[in-house]
């Protein structure tokens, strides 16, 4: 595949090293002189200085038969322009932009933008998750279908410790692919799976039903 | 969005015919393009950030214009007035022309400096040659 990726800041150049270990072709856009340096001087001449918001330095970079475009620059603006001018001006396939305020999130799907990654909220959850007291996080969004992965943790006191699992109600189209228990480890359950305080529960669920089934693992 | 010289221009022009204005500049000192007689609102903020767009009052607005010196800044802003807000008019400028097409080319109301200007200092020079404005990228 011919992948470009226009940003070669810590993003870009940990993500071109990764690409260019699985053996595609990689080409990074960079403004800064000394940044491309350092990406051609450690990975090889894979970097390219230009702004990769002109139509011209994305013409230079064979925009054309690339396979799929990947903005990673710090400034959402412009992996927002990078993606649209390479799906508007050079047909590419697939674009996927890095957003950097979450709030993008939604623009950035309407604009057609194919995939938009927020790190920061990737961060914040990543950390919530070490926190001692996360009572839902989301594993993955399955946008298309309504669906979601969560990981809820049993809060002692629980109503739902020391019941099984088909005794609670849970709300309709949810399931409990995987229990991890601290003694046992991870347990994929049945429906007489005895729920233990501290138990971590990743659910199937629609996203109108979350409340209802993290209320089902952590009321008191 | 963006008090710079068009900014303050069109934001005194708008409220000097008596529209209801509010100007927003990340940096406060810009403010002070605006003419003494300036009865709108100033609000420091980002006008990429939807929720500064939603306090400056977006979501009553008729008209939203970005004039920053930022393209992408622009047509971002622009977008989130169209897309999310569904601001009536929304106009942006744009300094690259070939930027400035594709934008055109989806339904964005843009207005290119670079080519406007271009323009008239064309026909200033050669008065006989108006209408063979240069294309895009020229």
């Amino acid at each position: 595949m011919y992948v470009i990726v226009v940003g070669g800041g810590k993003v870009g150049y940990h993500l071109t090293a990764a690409l260019l270990a699985e053996g595609h072709e990689i080409l990074v856009l960079e403004k800064e002189r000394q940044k491309c340096e350092s990406i051609t001087e450690e990975l090889g001449s894979v970097a390219m200085q230009g702004d990769g918001c002109e139509v011209v330095t994305l013409a230079k970079a064979g925009t054309g038969r690339a396979d799929m475009v990947i903005a990673v620059t710090g400034d959402d603006e412009d992996n927002m322009v990078v993606c649209q001018v390479a799906k508007l001006k050079f047909n590419v396939p697939r674009t996927i932009a890095r957003i950097n305020n979450p709030k993008n999130e939604t623009i950035f799907k309407k604009l057609g933008i194919d995939e938009a990654v927020s790190s920061t909220q990737v961060i914040m959850e990543r950390i919530q998750m070490e926190m001692p007291s996360h009572p839902l996080m989301h594993l993955l969004n399955l946008r298309a279908y309504g669906l979601e992965i969560v990981e809820v943790k049993i809060p002692p006191g629980a109503r739902a410790v020391g019941k099984r699992l088909q005794d609670l109600a849970l709300p309709p189209q949810s399931m409990v692919p995987l229990v991890i228990n601290r003694s046992h480890g991870a347990v994929v359950p049945s429906p007489d799976t005895v729920l233990e305080a501290e138990d971590e529960v990743m659910a199937v669920t629609r996203a109108e039903t979350e409340d209802a089934l993290r209320y089902q693992f952590t009321a008191p | 969005m963006g008090c710079g010289r068009v900014g303050a221009a069109l934001a005194a022009s708008l409220d000097g015919s008596g529209h209801q204005v509010t100007i927003l500049d990340l940096n406060a000192a810009q403010f002070q393009r605006l003419p003494s007689t300036f009865r709108g609102t100033s609000m420091v903020g980002n006008g990429i950030d939807q929720d500064t767009l939603r306090r400056a009052g977006i979501e009553r607005a008729d008209a939203f214009a970005a004039v920053t010196q930022g393209d992408n800044r622009n047509l971002m802003a622009c977008q989130i007035a169209k897309h999310i807000f569904n601001v009536p008019k929304v106009v942006c400028r744009v300094y690259d022309p070939v930027r400035e097409e594709i934008y055109h080319s989806i339904g964005m109301e843009t207005v290119s400096p670079t080519l406007v200007i271009s323009r008239l200092l064309r026909q200033a020079i050669d008065p006989q040659a108006v209408g063979t404005a240069p294309a895009a990228g020229e």
